[in-house]
């Protein structure tokens, strides 16, 4: 089967004292039934919009999506009404957050919670949904799943009550789960768990995962397929391996030799220099070329297409000047 | 579901404007509160009045008339004359000196002691918090009214007692609000960090800490004038404050409520501007606090 | 890298109350339950471990923020807990600290050149403010931040530009020894790099000694010369940097150490997942506590404490196994 989720052309923006500011300037991507996309990107990237501008959860904020289309199954959710969506949410498309305890209500038994999500969807009555509330939680590997259930939040670990929310959130079998950031407040032994858990899971059920995260470890770990994001744009796209073997894009270059490896026994570490430009001061090409250390005169100029190539994308004058010599230049958009 | 579908804001990515000035930024908030702003021009109206009231009046405000006495308002008395013929727009506009200076002086006197307690409770906790704080149960259990004119019959009617008297019921609201805003701002970070320089208690309070509790007092020193002028008012009406024949908007209340009956413009004038000052006190520090304290709003 | 000891941490333990009713007996977190370790002059020790471990209490107690239990940290061969509050004012100058979150440990309503003139102020109060205008831009220098800023407040400054500030901060009483806690854990990777690049050329250039704490096991090889992990309160082993990521004793050090999600994807992770979760502080396991988890448990464990004995010249460890 094809794509389950695909993102096109997005734009989303932030009303700001200012009027207007495009945060995530038109992109596209899609995942796959039983695939693991990993969605990259430094803070201030757009990583954590684009996942909310695909749940629609951006009321709380002062987003709204400008354009494009979220095609899931073959519809479009921007075209849902809010009821719809809200009957797709959990239920379809599920999401897990960083902070799992902002997520959860805290006055509200974790069995409770878990019955009125599956009672919402699912139509199940109460016994039953009782039953299969105590078998999520089981099956995401909490022991005593039928005390916890009378358990409120604050009583259980992070990483318990990440475990808890995981159960939650596939109790009604969601063809895609948005994952956003799921491990980066929790300890590397619970980490561990928790992705080996979700890897579990996906093979499964064959469920779609998104995977926001900034950690490249957690990608090289667990994703077949990364989405790197820069200044609201995709700046790379290619399978798992191909991105840490053979980087196109030197940003996702600098930022897979950023991280400290352990036995490299470097005495300095790459660095990228400056800091990600805000959106008020986006440079007018690359938006990357600021911090590039192999800048052109072209970079400066004009902003290169995302342009595919074998599958994979970069949005780079360097990559895209090459192949152009070799005169195979296709583009993505 | 959607309501465990919460969003913390902090976590996400949304673009911060940046002004290089903090008042400006203010000021461009703050601009979008209308009530607050036209409150703020009210306000600014009534500092101008205090300052150039007794220059522009129409009338003497203490000279009678005995050919105008209880005279409806005309073209000539805008808001008519009391039993004296006096012109009463003439007397509302300078006892706003009166009014406003014993209000604000109170609160300004309230906000400085319950600032200090406030600090020194919540800072330091522990026995010192306690004592501090039932001392201020104590003061909170006796109404406000109540309160006032016990002290002023203790220390003897007269403008600076009923500052006194004011004030003193403002120190516990205060002190209580900016212990809490302390205890807040105490297990801050960057209190910590400036205790590791080495800093000392005192410099730790006063230049770390103080600063924060501002935009907080601020907002209540607003709000408490409104609700002082009503006291003083409410003293002087019932005689404890002002000189009776003196032009304070509580005194005018005071003095002419025999002829509530007869002749209601003697009231209402008086009556109505207290209104407004009181009001636009108000929205004015409920303004500041959407502003400058946005946490107190939700 | 001399081998002189600059700091000795001798069996500091620390207890927190927890606040119970009346009628219950009294608990105790043990934060930091009888640690001993020593940092030499000029290296970096790293501290590692999970939430709840004592790292970030064992960097306070040393820096003095918390006062510990029982126990000695000697400090140049001063035990600092016999100093009066004078002398410990002046011992205070040589160890600075810089905290995780560069947005909340800087004081919002100060510009930053008084945030870096406050230490001078505090300490050298004879100074003349030009003197220590010059001081801090010329720190400020070093670390990258340039002096056209001195008149902005933090909030007109990113996650990095914040986290050199506070660094300048901690630089600027030219102490010896910088105790960074998480210091950065919370910014992106490509910051992280340019602040850990900085923090080592600054330890050259003014002969520092870091104890650097952290949970992010990659950063602490990067940066540490000798590494020391602690578990609920204890440490468990602590060796050299070699010793420890090459040939790692404790079964807690392995499995942490398997579980670093590798940036490379041909690393498949060996998968030595522990069971389970850490233990309350307030109520520990008997015996070594962390044989509720570990896989080679024992039925000593259970029962006995293991004591910390050197292995051989560069690593200890503790546990019933060696």
């Amino acid at each position: 089967m094809g794509s389950l989720l695909q993102v096109n052309n997005l734009k989303t923006g932030f009303h700001t004292e200012d009027g207007m500011q495009t945060v995530i300037t038109g992109i596209d991507f899609e995942v796959n039934h039983g695939e693991i996309v990993g969605l990259v990107g430094e803070s201030g990237s757009g990583k954590s919009v684009t996942s909310l501008s695909i749940m629609q959860l951006l009321h709380d904020t002062p987003g709204e999506i400008i354009d494009g289309e979220i095609i899931y199954k073959g519809e479009d959710l921007l075209k849902l009404s809010e009821k719809k969506m809200r009957q797709y949410r959990g239920n379809e498309l599920s999401m897990i957050f960083q902070e799992p305890m902002t997520s959860l209500n805290p006055v509200m038994k974790i069995g409770k919670q878990i019955i009125e999500t599956i009672s919402l969807h699912l139509n199940m009555s109460g016994q039953k949904a009782k039953q299969h509330a105590v078998s999520m939680l089981e099956s995401v590997g909490i022991p005593r799943a039928k005390d916890i259930m009378n358990e409120y939040p604050h009583q259980l670990s992070g990483g318990m009550r990440q475990r808890v929310m995981i159960a939650m959130q596939i109790s009604c079998n969601p063809s895609l789960l948005i994952a956003d950031e799921p491990t980066t407040a929790l300890d590397v032994t619970i980490q561990a768990q928790i992705l080996d858990l979700l890897k579990d899971i996906q093979e499964k059920t064959n469920m779609g995962i998104l995977m926001i995260t900034h950690d490249l470890g957690v990608v090289a770990e667990i994703c077949d397929r990364v989405i790197v994001m820069y200044a609201g744009r995709i700046v790379e796209q290619a399978t798992v391996k191909e991105i840490f073997n053979n980087p196109k894009h030197p940003y996702t270059k600098g930022l897979i030799d950023s991280i400290p490896k352990i036995g490299a026994g470097l005495d300095e570490l790459y660095s990228i220099p400056g800091a990600v430009p805000s959106p008020k001061n986006m440079p007018k090409g690359c938006k990357f070329a600021p911090r590039c250390e192999h800048v052109m005169d072209i970079c400066n100029l004009e902003e290169p297409a995302l342009a595919m190539e074998n599958g994979r994308s970069s949005r780079c004058w360097l990559t895209q000047e090459q192949s152009q010599q070799e005169g195979v230049v296709g583009h993505g958009q | 579901m959607m309501s465990k579908l919460q969003i913390e804001t902090s976590t996400m990515e949304i673009p911060k404007v940046k002004s290089e000035n903090r008042f400006l930024n203010f000021w461009r908030q703050f601009r979008k509160k209308k009530p607050a702003l036209f409150s703020l021009y009210f306000v600014f109206l009534l500092l101008l009045t205090m300052v150039i009231g007794p220059h522009i009046v129409p009338y003497d405000p203490a000279e009678p008339n005995y050919n105008r006495l209880l005279e409806f308002p005309t073209l000539d008395h805008l808001f008519g004359t009391d039993e004296y013929g006096r012109d009463i727009l003439s007397r509302i506009i300078v006892g706003a000196r009166i009014t406003l200076s014993v209000s604000v002086s109170a609160v300004l006197l309230g906000t400085v002691v319950g600032t200090v307690l406030g600090l020194v409770s919540g800072f330091f906790g522990k026995w010192v918090d306690k004592a501090i704080m039932r001392i201020c149960d104590v003061l909170f259990a006796f109404p406000d009214l109540i309160l006032a004119i016990g002290i002023v019959a203790i220390l003897g009617p007269g403008v600076r007692n009923v500052i006194i008297a004011v004030a003193f019921f403002n120190i516990p609201s205060f002190a209580r609000i900016v212990r809490g805003a302390t205890l807040e701002v105490k297990e801050m970070l960057f209190v910590e960090s400036a205790r590791s320089v080495g800093a000392s208690t005192t410099r730790i309070v006063w230049k770390h800490i103080f600063p924060e509790t501002i935009p907080v007092i601020i907002v209540y020193f607003t709000m408490n004038v409104g609700t002082a002028i009503l006291s003083a008012a409410s003293l002087s009406f019932l005689g404890l404050g002002a000189d009776p024949s003196s032009s304070d908007w509580g005194a005018m209340l005071s003095m002419s409520r025999d002829y509530i009956g007869s002749s209601f413009h003697l009231v209402f004038f008086p009556g109505l501007v207290i209104f407004l000052t009181v009001l636009a006190f108000n929205l004015l520090g409920d303004g500041l606090r959407d502003v400058l304290d946005p946490k107190t709003n939700d | 890298m001399g081998n002189n000891v600059l700091i000795d941490i001798k069996d500091v333990k620390k207890h927190f109350p927890l606040s119970k009713s009346w009628f219950e007996e009294k608990q105790y977190v043990k934060a930091v339950d009888g640690i001993s370790f020593s940092i030499n002059q000029g290296e970096t020790f790293g501290l590692v471990g999970e939430s709840g471990c004592g790292k970030s209490t064992t960097g306070r107690l040393i820096n003095g923020l918390i006062k510990s239990d029982t126990g000695e940290v000697i400090f140049n061969g001063k035990d600092l807990a016999s100093l009066s509050e004078k002398q410990w004012k002046a011992y205070r100058k040589k160890m600075q600290m810089i905290f995780q979150d560069p947005y909340a440990s800087l004081s919002p309503r100060m510009k930053v050149k008084d945030i870096l003139m406050e230490p001078l102020t505090i300490h050298f109060p004879r100074m003349s403010k030009q003197e220590k205008i010059e001081t801090v831009k010329n720190l400020l220098d070093k670390c990258g931040i340039s002096e056209f800023h001195l008149n902005k407040y933090p909030h007109e400054f990113s996650g990095g530009q914040r986290q050199r500030i506070s660094i300048a901060r901690a630089l600027i009483l030219q102490p010896e020894l910088i105790i960074a806690d998480e210091a950065v854990s919370a910014l992106d990777v490509s910051i992280q790099s340019q602040i850990l690049n900085l923090m080592k050329n600054l330890q050259k250039e003014f002969n520092l000694t870091y104890l650097f704490i952290s949970h992010d096991l990659s950063v602490v090889e990067h940066i540490s010369d000798r590494v020391g992990v602690m578990y609920l309160g204890n440490l468990i082993e602590v060796a050299s940097k070699q010793s420890i990521f090459k040939d790692p004793k404790h079964p807690y050090t392995k499995s942490l150490l398997a579980s670093i999600p590798q940036p490379d994807p041909s690393v498949k992770r060996e998968r030595i997942s522990l069971k389970g979760e850490i233990p309350s502080p307030s109520n520990p396991p008997t015996g070594c506590k962390f044989h509720t988890r570990c896989p080679l448990a024992m039925d000593v464990c259970k029962e006995k404490v293991p004591i910390m004995q050197k292995l051989n010249e560069n690593q200890q460890v503790a546990c019933h196994l060696y």
